[in-house]
Formats: structure tokens, sequence, C-alpha cells
């Protein structure tokens, strides 16, 4: 590959950095499906606890779509963490390695090392989270097979058989999409210093931050909670929802898309007036 | 298009301030088609910021830079194309091999020949080792694929950060000797960084002297090295009567004592005289050390003194900001 991009590619996932989000994943999954092999059934019983006086449930609950919707919910804390890995070191580890002067003093725009650099992040982002996702669901029907997948809730809803799959698609786009305005902000931070550590903490601290607001009843910060892009990052949850409300869905994907427009643009206006000091 | 005797490298009133404290001021660099150019100047002068902003690494606060008549900033892209550079320390992808690496770069250059990464991996010697991870590599090998990343698109002119710090003696002879290369084989420009007068001066045509930011002196450098009176150390018994000897020798200059050791400064036609002149006193000469002038003048600036270096006896230091050679030549 004698591309930019493809080069760009290549030093990402050559990294060994790189690799924590794939082999933490790639352990962590399989441990909680042998965990959930052995006591699944504590976990179902919770699940369904809000409902478990009031209905029946029969069938296969316990099934491979169940273990990956449970293990999406990684997708709060854990694999936000592991995309800042990838996407904090993007423009901070070539500051760090001093190779900007390798790639900066040639005849190409920054614009364009830029822009190829996101794309970048952006694959690298997709590419974990659809590895958790695949992962979780070749697993779990591996050794739970299939069925309708009871969502857990406060309300019982249960997604038929034959909905599940589409829906579990939809649920992983939008995860992605999510993940893509973190890799955003971790990609605006990495712009800003030369080291990926700074990048990596400042997005952990912004996100656990904004769900600490978003998430404490008091007046003020539920009137700023409709500012912080963390509120719509459970976007992908909304495709459990029986009838789908497309015009949240909608409207979430829209806002978390300027978020990480407005991301790049700052991380861009950062990028291209900069002197290389490294 | 560029003409012939225009600069092919020239800057006006170049300047970089970093919050309160000026890197580089009022810098005006000639540089010519065909030359080894040294750029001279202690650590912290403001060489690599230069070449930083010769490269659009750094934007200058001041001033303009020029190369092939254009400007740096207005064709940024097509002039760089015409450029290759190292800054500073040769840093690379070290989990990458150093093919790969060169790879990466020329596919950002765009116009890099197939072959020409095994040209000029051949040229620093590195074609054995070329799919070897960087990570392995010895500190003069990464400053050799650091001189082949610049040689990429064999470019019109090379921008070299002091290429041989960090080298064996067998090193630097090598990166010296390929300087020459790259000017007589290819005729291709240099532009060469250094901390160190001897270097610059054996691969070097012309030169150009920086300190706190400022170019001191600019011209060949034949014509600098030759320009003004020798410093001369003397070592004679007694001290004494050396001293009055040498008041007596005409074309003497200052005179300075450090225990048994003098120092003054003279014509170099006259060491023999004073040589003469010292015997026949009966004097014991252990000692007669020509050193010149530049080299002394350079030392000073490097030893840090005073802010401001002393004046280059014989040579104007380049305040006209005309980029002018500024020597006086000696008579005679």
């Amino acid at each position: 590959m004698r591309s930019v991009l493809g080069n760009e590619i290549l030093k990402t996932y050559r990294k060994w950095r790189s690799s924590i989000a794939f082999v933490t994943i790639g352990a962590v999954v399989p441990l909680v499906h042998i965990a959930l092999y052995l006591q699944g059934d504590a976990l179902l019983k919770s699940a369904a606890r809000g409902v478990a006086q009031d209905f029946f449930l029969l069938g296969n609950l316990m099934n491979g779509y169940f273990v990956t919707s449970f293990l999406m919910n990684s997708l709060w804390i854990h694999i936000p963490f592991l995309i800042t890995l990838g996407a904090g070191d993007q423009l901070a580890g070539e500051a760090t390695g001093g190779t900007f002067r390798l790639l900066l003093i040639r005849p190409t725009s920054r614009t364009k090392v830029l822009l190829t650099k996101y794309a970048t992040t952006l694959l690298y982002t997709l590419t974990v989270v659809v590895f958790l996702v695949l992962l979780s669901l070749l697993l779990g029907i591996a050794l739970f097979g299939t069925g309708d997948l009871l969502v857990p809730g406060r309300t019982l809803v249960i997604v038929p058989e034959s909905e599940v799959l589409w829906r579990l698609c939809g649920a992983c786009a939008l995860a992605v999409w999510g993940m893509w305005t973190v890799a955003s902000l971790a990609f605006l931070f990495s712009s800003l210093v030369e080291n990926a550590i700074g990048p990596i903490i400042g997005t952990m601290a912004v996100i656990i931050v904004f769900y600490v607001v978003g998430n404490i009843p008091v007046d003020l910060f539920q009137q700023i909670k409709p500012y912080l892009f963390t509120t719509y990052l459970n976007l992908w949850q909304e495709v459990w929802a029986v009838p789908i409300v497309w015009s949240d869905v909608i409207t979430s994907a829209a806002i978390l898309g300027g978020f990480s427009v407005g991301f790049l643009g700052l991380s861009w206006y950062i990028f291209a007036t900069k002197d290389i000091l490294s | 298009m560029h003409r012939p005797d225009e600069p092919l490298l020239q800057t006006t009133n170049l300047g970089k301030r970093y919050k309160r404290r000026w890197a580089v001021r009022n810098l005006n660099l000639t540089v010519h088609r065909g030359e080894v150019f040294g750029f001279l100047g202690p650590n912290g002068a403001g060489k690599s910021t230069t070449i930083r902003m010769l490269l659009s690494l750094v934007k200058p606060t001041t001033g303009a830079v020029k190369l092939f008549g254009k400007s740096l900033r207005g064709h940024r892209r097509e002039v760089l194309a015409r450029i290759g550079g190292l800054v500073e320390r040769p840093d690379f992808y070290l989990y990458l091999s150093g093919r790969k690496n060169l790879e990466i770069v020329a596919a950002l250059k765009g116009d890099v020949r197939d072959g020409e990464i095994d040209e000029v991996l051949d040229i620093v010697g590195l074609l054995r080792r070329a799919d070897d991870k960087v990570k392995t590599y010895s500190h003069g090998m990464k400053q050799r694929l650091g001189i082949a990343q610049a040689l990429l698109g064999f470019p019109e002119i090379v921008i070299l950060d002091e290429p041989t710090s960090g080298l064996d003696p067998q090193g630097i002879k090598e990166v010296r000797d390929l300087i020459r290369r790259l000017r007589d084989d290819r005729s291709m420009t240099v532009f060469l960084s250094s901390h160190l007068l001897h270097e610059i001066e054996q691969t070097a045509t012309s030169m150009a002297i920086i300190n706190a930011g400022t170019v001191m002196v600019q011209g060949s450098v034949q014509e600098l090295l030759s320009a003004g009176d020798l410093v001369l150390r003397v070592e004679a018994r007694p001290v004494e009567g050396a001293l009055r000897v040498l008041s007596g020798v005409p074309g003497v200059g200052e005179v300075k004592r450090d225990g048994e050791v003098i120092e003054c400064s003279l014509p170099r036609e006259r060491i023999s005289t004073l040589n003469q002149r010292l015997v026949e006193a009966g004097i014991e000469v252990s000692a007669l050390v020509p050193k010149r002038s530049l080299e002394e003048y350079f030392l000073s600036i490097t030893e840090g003194a005073s802010e401001m270096a002393p004046a280059l006896p014989g040579a104007r230091p380049d305040r006209s900001g005309t980029g002018q050679l500024s020597v006086d030549h000696p008579e005679g």
C-alpha cells in the first residue's frame, strides 16, 4: 500500500498500543461468556427483576443475543477508554516520536495529513466496536444458542428472535457513531499536546464528569444535560424500543455528529497553524 | 521562472518569537545554487528554529523565506517538493522497517520513482539492513537513514541539521564525503548546520555564523577563514624577555599574558620575523601556535563569555541586513 491513508492505517495497527484494545476485548469477552455459562441464571434474574413477579418468562432467554446486548454495556466506560488509547495517540504520538518532522516537511498540506489521521481514527474506532459485538455474538451463539431477546429495564421488552439480528446491527452502527464522537474528542485533545497520556486521561475525565453531571437530579445539572454529548451516547439502546422511535434516533445521531464535526474542526484549526517544536 | 543568478534560498528579516524571547531575529541568509552552505552557531543560537522555518514546521513571526525565487508561504507545496530535509534528531517509526519508513515519506512526497528507495538506501549504505526494524538500528544508522529520507526524490536542495552529531569519526568522514558527492555528482545544493567550525570548514563552500538568533558574519569559507590577523600563542622563556621583543615587532596588536603563555595578534607574514627576533634575543621558544581569528572569534561565542560577542577582527559583523559578504580584506 503506497497511499498516504494506507500508510496511516498501517502505522496505527502495527503499533503495539493499538493492539491493547483488541487483546483486552479478546480476553474479557470469552471470560464473561464462561462466567455466564456457569452462573448466568443470576444475571438473567436480575435483568428481569422488575417484571418477574408479573410474568412467566418462557423460552431460551439466556442466549447469544442477550449476552451480546449485556456486553455492549461496556460502551459506557470501557470501550471509550480503549478507543482513546488509539485516538489520543494519533497526533500526540507523532509529536512524542518526533515524526512530525518527517511528515510535515513534505509537499502535502497539513489538512490532508490531519484528515487521513482522522479517517484512520474512525476506522480504528469502528473495528474496536465491531470486534466487540462480533466476538460477543459469535461466541454467545456458539455457547448459548439463539432466542428472543429480553431487554433489561424497568418495563418488559422482548424483541422477537426474527427481529434481533437487524436491530443488533443497528445497535452496532449507532454505537460506532457514538464512539466516533468520543474518538473525535480524544483526537482534538491529541492535537493540543505532545504526549498521548493527556488526551487519554482528559477524554475519560470529560466523559465521567459529564455522566455524573447528567445523572444528578439537580435542576441546574438537568438544564445543562442537553448540551453534553454524553447524554446522547446511549443512542445504540434506542434500537431495542418496540417500536423504534426514529425521530429520537435521528436527533441524537445528528447531535453526536455535530459534536464530532465540531471537535474535528477545532483540531484542524489548532493543527493547521501549530508550530511543530517536537 | 527561477533565474540562475538568483539566490536559491533567501531569507529576509526572518524572525521568530516564542512568548517573550526572540529565538531568531532579523535573519538574512543567501544561499546560491551549487553551494555547500555552512550554518554555524553554538547550541541554542537559533539554527534549528531557522531550519524549522525553512521547512515550514514553524511559522515565522517576521520576515519571509524565498526558495527558487518563490515565497515559501505562497507556494508551500511547490517549494517543499523541491527540498529535502533532516531536522534535529533523526526520528522514525521505530516499530517499522527502515524501508517502510522511507515508503511513508515517499507516499507523502508523491514524485518518487520506483527503485529510488533502494537507491537512497544504497547511497547511505543501509540497503542490507533496510528490512530490519528501525528500533534495532544504531544511532549512526538512524542518522544515515535520516539523510536517506532527505534525499528521496533527489531534491534540488537538502537541508541537514547537524548531520554528523553523535557519529564516530568514521561516520563523520562518511557523511562529509557523501555531502561532497551530492554536490559534485548530483549538483545538489546543501544547507548544513553545525556547531563545529572545523566541520563547516572541511565541507562548506560558504557560511554564516549565527549567535543569539542573529547572523554575525556571512561569506565564502575561504575568505572568512583567511580574514583578519592571526592570533599567535607564544610559549617562551623568560616571559618578560619575550614580551619585550614582541613590543618591538611591527604589526603586533593586542598582547595578553596568562601566566607563562602570551597571546598576541599579528599578520601571518610576521610570524617568521617574530621567531627570528626571539631567537636572536636569546629567548628559549618552545611553541609558536597560530590560530585563525575566525576560530578565536567563534570560540568566544561558544564559550558564551558575553551575550553580545565581540566583533570579528578584520570583519564587520553583518548588521546591515543585506546579507552581503562583509569582510575587509587585509592589504597585501
